[in-house]
């Protein structure tokens, strides 16, 4: 099936911005349901609130826009409520780590059976370009106007420290591979977290001058390399790309560890 | 001894609301332990899994009452239970159940406050939270009980009220009550009757539209998972379940969750009557205060005191009819509660004569005592202190 | 490559962001000037199907024959 038949077409085009990436997430994460065969009524999309998680609304699965940060510990019932679902969770960075880090690390601590799709943009895109636990020191926002003091997360790190099964990371640039790590997320059973790397041209492109999206976009072409790659002997600033956790694991269920 | 039924058993309160629960059809249970309501959280974690449930301990209550948001939406009747802290951090997530419109049943063991208060004290400081907790207008349900054979029924009834108006439903019991012990006669199946979900008769390949109400005003639901695709969101939405800024459908729905309960408070109400029919003077109370005032009640009419009581089980939507009409004809009214007068702010604005509505109350930690009440009572009577 | 598909642009959708014109490998696309993303050079197109995967849009589709 094309992509556009798993949309709710009455609600398009979407709300989002020219050359944003969070369209590009969706696209890919589309195709990788399409790729392992799920059917519609088989797939639970559970969002926070941020320009990210307007995502759910569009697409043709059952469907749950939440609160700001609270989508894992929704998508958590729905999970547990009905095991056999698969259940999708399209977080941005700021819902997923800073309002929401709480669940973050339990869900990863649980090891529970969801995938986490996280639009890391750097910034809060739906208020207008605050700082977030993901913009990098000394970058602007309009919160932080000489530039942000606080260090920012590692999202890969953090999921790995806090247990998740599956990590990786990728861009919105890398659209093959994307798709390709959306798909091996949502087969994994366990907490599995992707954390794409998308562009916000409208704020955090403008208020440090990286460019629109196709600008941004080369950004994660160029400033990124595979896990492994000698690319990062010359240049030890390139952002890894790739799985960097892929185990097998017990399925949890909150009566007692089961085999798969 | 003949007389006991086999199913007569003596237990503490938040037993009383687990068994209830379970009673009505519970299923699913997420909580984050507080004082004191820690209880149901531990005899469910025990009593849910064997009868086929799932109970699970989350990072907090904000996680709690979400997670039970989402098991409801696949088909599950679910619970979470908490005290004031955690009741305060489940407020947002109170109101996306509310706009949403997922059935849910939220328990507020209430002990004292604000903040960490008094954690093993009795208060009913809550009442208000309950009712104006979330922001916006909307309405709710909350309902409490005096004894444990009525904290089983009104646990039970949350869960059909849930149900019945697709919302959630505040159980607001206190310390006293959830820690007392008492008999409760658990029903026998069927002997209460136990409302099930509400589902669309609409056939799959058919339009299905989650927030377009049937005449009657009630949303026929179709579980996450089943043959039926749509959006939930707390934004104001269309009858699609999707977002909308139309003004025309952001009045209709404010006005929808707003009526559907506030338009059936009649029938919503829940009260008990001691010695109304003659009192001139009219106790008003609710929870384990209402045990002091029925004590005292009947203390007084020993002494030929013409005095009633009129206990309220349902406490949101406010009864004001029922309030109003009891109150007519009354010397005095008494509100007896163990707040600054959160309920007697509410009696005053229904009753013909306010100035005759007066305040027995404590908010110390100290459970209100009959004689606290004859104090107040004395002195609105001119009688002195 | 099949040579037979046909590169097709939802001009109601396409919020001319450019990325497909910038990322093509074939420099098959450009965008016209109302800023809608157009398939100016048929003969070009690999069809690799890039545009597709990266519009943000859903806008662009690469439609096999
Ligand atoms: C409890 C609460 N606090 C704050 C907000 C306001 N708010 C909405 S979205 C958002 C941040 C969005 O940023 P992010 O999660 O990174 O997603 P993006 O919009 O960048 O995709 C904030 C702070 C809210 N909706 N709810
Ligand atoms: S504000 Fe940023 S994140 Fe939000 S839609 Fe626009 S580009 Fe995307
Ligand atoms: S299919 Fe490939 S070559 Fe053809 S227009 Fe698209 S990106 Fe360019
Ligand atoms: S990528 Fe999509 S939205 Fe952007 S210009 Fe091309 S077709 Fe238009």
């Amino acid at each position: 099936m094309p992509v556009k038949d798993y949309l709710r077409l009455r609600f398009l085009p979407h709300i989002w911005c020219p050359g944003c990436g969070h369209g590009i997430v969706m696209s890919g994460m589309i195709r990788a349901i399409e790729e392992i065969g799920l059917e519609k009524n088989e797939v639970v999309v559970v969002s926070g609130i941020g320009c990210s998680s307007r995502m759910a609304g569009y697409l043709d699965f059952h469907t749950m826009h939440t609160l700001h940060g609270r989508a894992l510990a929704f998508a958590t019932g729905v999970k547990l409520g009905r095991p056999d679902l698969t259940v999708i969770v399209p977080m941005g960075d700021g819902d997923a780590l800073a309002i929401g880090g709480n669940h973050f690390i339990h869900a990863a601590r649980r090891d529970i059976d969801l995938t986490a799709v996280i639009m890391n943009n750097r910034i809060y895109g739906m208020t207008g370009g605050q700082g977030s636990p993901m913009t990098p020191q000394g970058m602007r926002s309009t919160t932080a106007p000489r530039g942000i003091a606080d260090a920012a997360f590692d999202l890969v790190e953090l999921a790995k420290g806090a247990g998740a099964s599956f990590v990786a990371r990728t861009t919105t640039f890398h659209a093959t591979e994307l798709t390709r790590m959306i798909e091996k997320a949502i087969r994994h059973k366990g907490f599995s977290v992707v954390e794409v790397m998308s562009q916000c041209p409208t704020y955090y492109g403008r208020q440090n001058r990286l460019g629109n999206g196709v600008e941004m976009m080369k950004g994660f072409r160029d400033n990124t390399t595979s896990i492994g790659s000698k690319k990062r002997e010359a240049r030890p600033d390139l952002i890894e790309r790739g799985i960097f956790v892929d185990e097998d694991r017990p399925v949890y269920s909150p009566e007692g560890l089961k085999a798969d | 001894m003949t007389s006991e039924r086999p199913n007569m058993r003596f237990i503490q309160g938040n037993e009383a609301i687990a068994e209830g629960a379970l009673y009505a059809g519970l299923q699913f249970y997420a909580g984050y332990p507080i004082t004191p309501s820690t209880e149901i959280a531990e005899i469910l974690s025990r009593r849910l899994p064997e009868m086929g449930g799932t109970f699970i301990q989350m990072e907090d209550e904000i996680a709690s009452l979400c997670t039970i948001i989402g098991a409801s939406l696949t088909g599950l009747k679910v619970m979470t239970a908490t005290s004031g802290p955690g009741f305060s951090l489940m407020q947002e997530a109170i109101g996306y159940a509310v706009m949403a419109e997922v059935p849910s049943v939220i328990v507020n063991v209430q002990r004292g406050g604000p903040s960490t208060g008094l954690p093993t004290a009795v208060a009913q400081g809550d009442v208000n939270q309950a009712r104006w907790g979330t922001h916006g207008d909307h309405a709710i349900v909350t309902l409490t009980a005096s004894n444990l054979q009525d904290v089983f029924l009104m646990t039970v009834a949350g869960f059909n009220m849930a149900e019945a108006f697709r919302t959630p439903v505040i159980l607001l019991f206190d310390e006293v009550v959830a820690h007392m012990r008492e008999k409760v006669v658990v029903p026998g199946p069927g002997e209460i009757e136990i409302f099930e979900r509400l589902r669309t008769s609409v056939p799959e390949g058919t339009n299905y539209h989650p927030y377009l109400r049937r005449e009657d005003g009630r949303l026929p639901m179709s579980d996450f998972g089943g043959v039926h695709r749509y959006n939930v969101t707390g934004l104001v939405h269309d009858m699609w379940g999707f977002p909308s800024t139309d003004s025309t459908i952001a009045y209709d729905l404010l006005h929808h969750l707003v009526d559907k309960l506030e338009n059936r408070a009649d029938s919503i109400a829940r009260y008990k009557e001691y010695f109304t029919d003659d009192a001139r003077v009219l106790l008003i109370s609710y929870g384990s205060s209402a045990r002091s005032a029925l004590q005292m009640v009947v203390d007084r009419r020993k002494k030929g005191g013409k005095l009633g009581l009129l206990e309220l089980q349902s406490l949101w939507p406010f009864p004001a009819e029922t309030v109003r009409e009891k109150c007519e004809g009354r010397t005095h009214i008494l509100v007896v509660e163990m707040n600054m007068g959160q309920i007697c702010h509410e009696v005053k604005k229904v009753v013909s004569r306010p100035e005759r509505v007066f305040l027995a109350n404590r908010f110390d930690g100290i459970f209100i005592s009959p004689g606290d009440i004859l104090r107040v009572l004395n002195m609105v009577q001119g009688k002195g202190v | 490559m099949d040579k037979e598909g046909k590169v097709v642009i939802n001009r109601e959708w396409c919020k001319g962001c450019g990325i497909c014109v910038a990322f093509c490998p074939e420099e098959a696309l450009i965008l016209d000037p109302e800023e809608k993303a157009y398939w100016a050079h048929p003969e070009k197109c690999k069809r690799c199907g890039l545009c597709e995967l990266r519009c943000p849009d859903i806008a662009i589709e690469l439609v096999q024959k």
